[in-house]
């Protein structure tokens, strides 16, 4: 194509009439896409299968893609177009005028007038519902200002916090740290995280030890849910950095993770309910040797896959545990699961209300949540122990030896590394501590079955750890927080069903959600939420790098 | 030997429909090389949509005439679940490309799990049964019954199979699928679209799952939101064993794969047919790495 038709038809594009094209194609496709999905509905009738039409919502789904297409495309997409190319001369005169452009003030005013009209608005149009419509307004607009409030906040907490760590940690110059500084001149070669990753890590460290205690101080009428809540994301978080051994460290791509999850919380299961003796924390030592075994197994085979090959053979390996789990019915119980799962004690001591209950023991009343809090605080320090672990063998011989894998095998093995034992040993590792949180999780349940173990749960982990940053523990935390954390809020959306009426359920729409949410992310961070690295051995000086400098490892 | 003949025929059949799924897989896998885990649900979609056509022409419409209906809906679900493959492309795969690889195979799960759960919300999670169209059938032998659903599902293949490779070998777009599959940079350099290329391999690979949702909808007379995982990972497994990136390979992974499952089934236990696929996967795998018809790739240093 030559130059000014390029232009031409970027000039096309431009214009207000290309926006509306575009979204009348996007609005075309949804009809296209939607109509067998939206407009129709099977149903099952007597006599056969009948179908149902809803027009209705297929056209507001269209509506709604081309009104929301034609907004991006003229506001988001392309700034230069005529439309807002208008205010943005307008705006050139103006040159050190302070606050929102033309643009940004007109939304406002218009958001203004509407909001203010709101109420009478609602009544002109829908005088059916207008008690409901006009109660969601007053409860948005709570959101509105509470949001503003925390936004506020967050402002403070930035200011206090960049001030204290611009005197102390980031000018290291400076007379205050710089003694500091002096004295770590000398380790040239120290390798770990740099200071300011280490103080992330200890805020939330802080904050996560805290956090039972928080959460009976500040939500009294929800601890239990939330504490759960808390135990759950400590769980992902847990099984992320497990997983983030194989993957992000040696660069070997296992969709089967799942599997030694699974084994984890079957060895225990068993173990406990067969023989009496045997309680969690005998079980757990356990259950990870027999997770770390079945690691080995696993790795035996596909020492010599690469790529997608290694990828395929640990999904169907993780398929045949749960297929075997479901349907040796004489060993495991089939479909059925294991139940009466005893739960952890502390010091041989069970949380019962009676005498002999840890309640007693140390002098406290008793209280359910003891319980909760106890499980919390064992799931934190099994995940705490697989961080410092991955630290700490991070600078260990084997360590490095995962991540030269990682980033070239050839050179790997040219340098004299036994590449087969570097594979078994981050497959055994990482199974380990998926055997681990599989125990935590047989006890914390009570109740297992295969269900709790099919490839989604593979697919979370593996999106955790890739959403977080690949091979950044503390991406893990955060991808754990907003993806568990996130798809659990869901459940709470209840005012929802004012608006689309009693039959609607948001739960359901949760792992839609969370579907959307993993491309969503994906696409906007292809890197993942933290997009730096902590480099292992460094040389003089310590630096961040791009996660895009860190490989990806073909998994072979 | 009946019995050995008969399941031979059923295995022929399933392989048949794994295979039309696979080729969607190795097609992608040969020119992106990523794992496009939402195509097992762009076929679940082209079953429900299958489903649809079929309710609209013969109950609504009041089509009797079986075999033009059955035309109808193939070509419908074809072109509308290209239009599903074409817009999971653009969406989930086109903004990655040329990112690092993990990225795309992660929206890929996110797509999957999108599709499966749009399907479930939009019509419901319970099955959808279908009476049996297409009844009777031939007798070859004493106790040997080949039914004229598996003549169809085996001819159509068949055809659909000769098409595809005369597509691949002789066509200009085959060609230009070609060469961006050995190397993309030069083909876009060579005055090839690229972009264009991708999406239509996409739609191709959709239309081909499309065929195969018809067939399993008319063979089993049951869908759900969820057929698309196991079908899925079976025409991936099927795919793999074949040599990822390989065409005939991808055909002959599929029925090998359909009659391992019905061998295993007919012979052995019904429970753990999936299992005996994946092993043998893994086997072949250890002494095979890189498929039965795949190219050795070659390690560059």
């Amino acid at each position: 194509m030559a130059a000014p038709a390029v232009a031409q038809a970027q000039a096309a594009q431009n214009s207000f009439a290309g926006s509306v094209k575009d979204a009348l194609i996007a609005a075309a496709l949804t009809g296209v896409l939607g109509f067998f999905f939206l407009a129709l509905r099977t149903e099952i009738a007597p006599g056969g299968l009948d179908l149902s039409t809803r027009w209705g919502l297929w056209f507001s789904a269209m509506a709604i893609v081309f009104a929301g297409r034609l907004l991006l495309n003229l506001f988001v997409f392309h700034t230069n177009r005529p439309i807002t190319g208008l205010f943005a001369r307008r705006q050139g005169g103006k040159t050190a005028v302070a606050g929102p452009n033309l643009f940004g003030r007109l939304v406002g005013v218009v958001l203004l007038a509407v909001a203010v009209a709101l109420p009478f608005l609602i009544t002109t149009f829908f005088p059916g519902q207008q008690r409901q419509l006009i109660d969601l307004g007053i409860l948005i607009m709570t959101y509105v200002m509470l949001g503003w409030g925390l936004w506020f906040t967050a402002m403070a907490i930035v200011f206090a916090g960049r001030l204290l760590l611009n005197l102390f940690v980031f000018r290291s110059d400076r007379p205050i740290t710089g003694l500091f500084a002096r004295r770590q001149g000398g380790k040239t070669a120290a390798a770990g995280p740099s200071l300011f990753s280490r103080l992330i890590g200890i805020v939330l460290l802080v904050i996560a030890a805290a956090l039972p205690f928080l959460i009976i101080t500040l939500f009294p009428g929800q601890q239990r849910q939330l504490i759960d809540l808390g135990i759950l994301i400590m769980t992902y978080v847990m099984l992320g950095w497990g997983l983030n051994i194989v993957v992000g460290l040696a660069g070997l791509l296992d969709l089967g993770y799942v599997a030694f999850y699974a084994v984890g919380a079957y060895s225990f299961a068993l173990l406990s309910t067969q023989f009496e003796f045997i309680g969690f924390w005998t079980a757990l030592p356990l259950a990870g040797l027999l997770a770390a075994f079945w690691g080995v197994i696993l790795g035996f085979p596909v020492l010599r896959l690469r790529g997608d090959y290694l990828a395929i053979v640990t999904l169907a390996f993780g398929e045949i545990v749960r297929i075997v789990l479901l349907n040796w019915y004489e060993f495991t119980g089939g479909p059925n699961g294991i139940s009466g799962i005893p739960k952890p004690t502390f010091l041989g001591m069970e949380f019962t209300r009676g005498e002999d209950g840890v309640a007693a023991f140390l002098g406290i009343e008793y209280s359910t949540i003891h319980r909760f809090i106890y499980l919390y605080y064992i799931i934190l320090i099994l995940a705490l122990v697989t961080n410092l672990v991955t630290m700490r063998l991070r600078r260990l011989p084997v360590g490095r030896a995962w991540e030269a894998l990682r980033e070239d095998e050839i050179a790997c093995r040219s340098l004299g590394i036994n590449t087969t034992n570097t594979k078994l040993t981050a497959f055994a590792i990482g199974a380990m501590f998926g055997g681990f949180a599989g125990s935590f999780f047989a006890t914390r349940q009570g109740f297992i079955s295969p269900e709790s173990f099919t490839f989604l749960e593979s697919a979370i982990i593996l999106a955790i750890v890739v959403l977080g940053g690949l091979g950044s523990q503390i991406g893990v935390v955060f991808a754990s927080i907003v993806m568990i954390g996130g798809i659990e809020m869901l459940r709470n959306l209840g005012f929802l069903t004012q608006i689309f009426g009693p039959g609607f359920d948001p739960v359901q729409y949760r792992m839609l959600i969370f579907g959307l949410a993993m491309v969503f992310i994906m696409v906007w961070k292809p890197r993942g939420l933290v997009t730096t690295r902590d480099p292992s051995a460094v040389l003089k000086e310590r630096k961040k790098i791009g996660g895009d400098l860190v490989a990806q490892g073909e998994g072979h | 030997m009946e019995y050995f003949v008969q399941q031979l025929i059923n295995g022929l059949t399933l392989g048949s429909i794994y295979g039309l799924i696979a080729i969607g897989y190795t097609m992608v896998y040969g020119i992106i090389g990523m794992i496009n885990f939402a195509h097992g649900d762009i076929f679940m979609i082209g079953a429900f949509i299958a489903l649809a056509t079929f309710l609209i022409l013969t109950t609504v419409l009041g089509f009797a005439f079986l075999p033009l209906v059955l035309l109808i809906v193939l070509i419908v679900a074809m072109l509308f679940t290209s239009a599903w493959g074409w817009t999971v492309e653009r969406l989930a795969y086109r903004p990655l490309r040329g990112s690092f690889r993990l990225a795309p195979l992660i929206t890929a799960i996110g797509m999957s799990i999108v599709l499966q759960n749009f399907v479930q919300v939009t019509q419901g999670a319970r099955v959808k049964p279908l009476p049996p169209q297409i009844t009777g059938g031939i007798r070859i032998m004493d106790g040997v019954q080949l039914s004229y659903m598996q003549i169809i599902i085996i001819v159509t293949t068949l055809v659909l199979m000769a098409g595809f490779t005369l597509l691949i070998n002789r066509t200009s777009l085959g060609r230009a699928q070609r060469a961006c599959e050995q190397d993309r940079k030069m083909a876009a350099l060579l005055g090839v679209n690229v972009d264009r290329t991708i999406s239509l391999t996409f739609v191709m690979g959709a239309a081909m799952a499309a065929v195969a949702g018809l067939m399993f909808l008319l063979l089993y007379g049951v869908i759900d939101f969820y057929i698309g995982f196991l079908a899925g990972v079976k025409a991936f497994t099927a795919a793999v064993l074949g040599g990822i990136g390989s065409l005939p390979g991808a055909m002959l992974g599929g029925l090998l794969i359909g009659l391992i499952e019905v061998f295993w089934s007919g012979y052995f236990s019904v429970e753990y047919k999936d299992v005996a696929a994946f092993s043998i996967l893994a086997i072949v795998l250890i002494f095979l790495p890189s498929g039965l018809l795949g190219k050795p790739e070659v390690e560059k240093v």
